[in-house]
């Protein structure tokens, strides 16, 4: 039995149908990460759980009980809001012990913990400020704090890092690891950052219009997605996907013919049927540009030059233009043609249904 | 140069508000201190205080003082009370929100006099009145408000007028408030009585405030309620400052003594603001 167990749960707004059958098992003490684009109903799910929606269907279970019609006041959960949400009339200190204050917690134990709270976070110098006198950066301390001082069983976090600049981002996403590392509770944290997503969950749920998609480790989904939406969704930039001019079953390789150019991919990967239209997936990260004729050839459109790495954006014979890593100091003419290795071992195939038929390579 | 010429291009708006201001009051001032009775024409000599003097020992002086305070007093705390808690009411989506909406604002559209005719005859009348009906299908004497209560029937009238801009500031603030926050508050365990309580009268401060400051200036001057209903009376149980200054220049056509008190009634209309801005002004800060 899982701490949180989310069964066939179901959410219409009025002609909307927000979330369609969702089921998920969280365990204690994991950092769960719902990503997807934005408008999929990561926010309502996460509100359902929060008892802020109704869902019309289905069940949640927290701890052994079920709380699907419990008013939110009484699941002993804590959210932090996008917007923060910080009660604007109420000092730091008021606003940490607010939850506090309302469950008659003795004066001692709350002046404890509002100190030991405000401590880890770095607000002592700040509890008697209101809200407005704070920063973004601050404000958002002060919302973790309310929540953590109340030790709840579940933290939920709705896009918190959204309204904070790129530095300041990096920074507090630092924090919540530490924060998770330190208290061991379970955390759901909602975002549209896949790398947020990556770097701060244990295990990320990928919602696409109101169902899940794929659940598994940040690594999981990135070498092993089961669809192109997944494939397609983890990995900046994106992965490419480049359909095959054919794709033959033999005894012990898949014979792919790709652009003239024919490369085997071992059989025994195979986890589906080929269809008609088979379509191969492989991230810019897993080509290589090499000076000798490889497994494709395309001409050089532009390339980005990130500092650390550069991208090359190649434009293959069919038309179609693939992004490929190369080293940061790599020299290319515009419209000069370049030779490309596929690390077959990173490949994966997908059928015309957009179902990943591969699977990863075992071992690494 | 830039500053004279901005001062310039003000100075026609200044001039005439300043115009505007002086005119009336000079004359009020003026006024009060002549004698100046329409049925003694001609005898204009000037007598210093003695018509302030008339006006602040007329045997209708301290009641009208009282009643225009216990009035101000009353409506003030109704109207925010039962606004501030039928705009927290209303303010939740329920079937037919908007029609409640309406229904609750539309008592502000009724002019003054119409609103005290409505109550004195429909309502309060002793023979045909909604209350007496009441009264008497429950077995009970029918009360004549008018005569046995004449100022709080016309503090009950005034309220039913001014419920209204109470409830649209209110309800206008409300819907300003942040969502999110009363969510935060619920999941820390908040009842509805607390986020009313410690989010929602906090949020109301401001509004509060501008409610008192606009209906004050109004409340101390209310006359045709009283004028249509209860004519000041009995005696001068529901004369105010305003109807007795009334009753100085148009039912003993003394404009001199009318002027004297209205100038007791800038007077006191100041005084009040005065408390009033020290009382709930700071809000205005927060
Ligand atoms: N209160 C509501 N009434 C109707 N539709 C809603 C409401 N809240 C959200 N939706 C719809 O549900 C879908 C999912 O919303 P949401 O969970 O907020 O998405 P996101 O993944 O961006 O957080 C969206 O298409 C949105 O338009
Ligand atoms: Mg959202």
């Amino acid at each position: 039995m899982s701490y949180l167990a989310i069964t066939d749960l179901q959410k219409h707004y009025d002609d909307y149908h927000a979330l369609r059958g969702i089921n998920l098992a969280i365990e204690e003490g994991e950092f769960i990460v719902f990503v997807g684009p934005s408008g999929c109903g990561k926010s309502t799910l996460l509100r359902t759980i929060a008892g802020l929606e109704t869902s019309s269907s289905g069940a949640i279970e927290l701890d052994g009980k079920d709380i699907t019609e419990l008013a939110s006041s009484k699941r002993d959960l804590a959210m932090v809001f996008q917007s923060y949400a910080l009660y604007p009339h109420m000092t730091v200190a008021d606003n940490l012990s607010f939850a506090l204050r309302l469950a008659k917690a003795p004066d001692a134990e709350i002046k404890e913990k509002v100190q030991a709270v405000s401590k880890s976070l770095q607000l002592d110098a700040l509890l008697e400020r209101k809200p407005k006198e704070l920063s973004g950066g601050q404000r958002q301390r002060v919302a973790i704090g309310r929540a953590i001082v109340r030790q709840p069983k579940v933290f939920l976090f709705d896009e918190p890092l959204s309204n904070l600049d790129a530095a300041l981002r990096v920074q507090m996403r630092l924090e919540l690891a530490r924060l998770h590392k330190k208290l061991g509770t379970t955390m759901i944290y909602v975002t549209h950052d896949q790398v947020e997503a990556m770097t701060l969950a244990d295990r990320v749920v990928i919602l696409n219009a109101g169902q899940i998609e794929q659940v598994g480790t940040p690594l999981e989904l990135y070498r092993q997605p089961n669809s192109r939406f997944v494939a397609e969704f983890i990995g900046t930039p994106k992965m490419n996907l480049i359909p095959l001019d054919q794709a033959v079953k033999q005894d012990s390789a898949v014979e792919l013919t790709l652009l003239g150019k024919s490369i085997a991919f071992p059989t025994s990967r195979l986890t589906g049927d080929l269809s008609n239209q088979t379509i191969m997936g492989i991230r810019p990260e897993h080509m290589h540009l090499v000076d000798h004729a490889a497994d494709l050839t395309g001409k050089v459109e532009l390339v980005e030059h990130l500092g650390s790495e550069a991208y090359a954006h190649i434009l293959l014979s069919s038309g179609q233009t693939i992004i490929v890593k190369a080293s940061a100091r790599i020299d290319l003419a515009d419209g000069q043609q370049v030779h490309i290795q596929l690390e077959v071992d990173e490949m994966i195939l997908l059928n015309d249904q957009d179902r990943v038929i591969s699977a990863s390579t075992e071992g690494e | 140069m830039k500053r004279s010429i901005t001062r310039l291009l003000m100075a026609p708006s200044v001039i005439l508000l300043l115009i505007w201001m002086i005119v009336p009051l000079s004359m009020t001032i003026y006024f009060s201190t002549i004698r100046y009775n329409l049925l003694y024409p001609g005898q204009n000599n000037f007598v210093g205080w003695m018509n302030f003097e008339f006006f602040l020992t007329d045997p209708g002086f301290f009641p009208a003082v009282a009643n225009t305070l216990i009035l101000l007093a009353s409506v003030l705390i109704i109207t925010v009370v039962l606004g501030v808690l039928l705009s927290a009411l209303i303010d939740r989506p329920f079937w037919g929100q908007g029609i409640v909406r309406v229904l609750l604002i539309s008592p502000f559209f009724i002019m003054p006099t119409v609103n005290a005719l409505i109550w004195k005859n429909m309502m309060m009348n002793p023979v045909y009145g909604i209350f007496a009906w009441i009264s008497e299908s429950l077995g009970f004497e029918p009360i004549d408000w008018l005569s046995s209560f004449p100022l709080a029937s016309i503090i009950i009238m005034v309220s039913w007028q001014w419920l209204p801009f109470a409830i649209l500031v209110f309800v206008t603030a409300l819907q300003s408030q942040d969502t999110e926050q009363k969510e935060a508050a619920q999941m820390d365990g908040a009842t509805g009585w607390h986020i009313f309580r410690y989010l929602t009268l906090p949020h109301l401060a401001r509004p509060i405030t501008v409610v008192v400051m606009i209906e004050t200036i109004f409340l101390l001057a209310i006359f045709a309620e009283i004028f249509v209903s209860t004519g000041g009376g009995p005696g001068y149980d529901s004369t105010n400052l305003a109807y007795l200054i009334y009753n100085q220049a148009l039912l003993q056509y003394d404009v001199g003594v009318a002027s004297a008190g209205g100038l007791f009634a800038v007077l006191l209309a100041n005084i009040v603001a005065f408390f009033l801005i020290r009382a709930v002004g700071k809000n205005l800060t927060v």
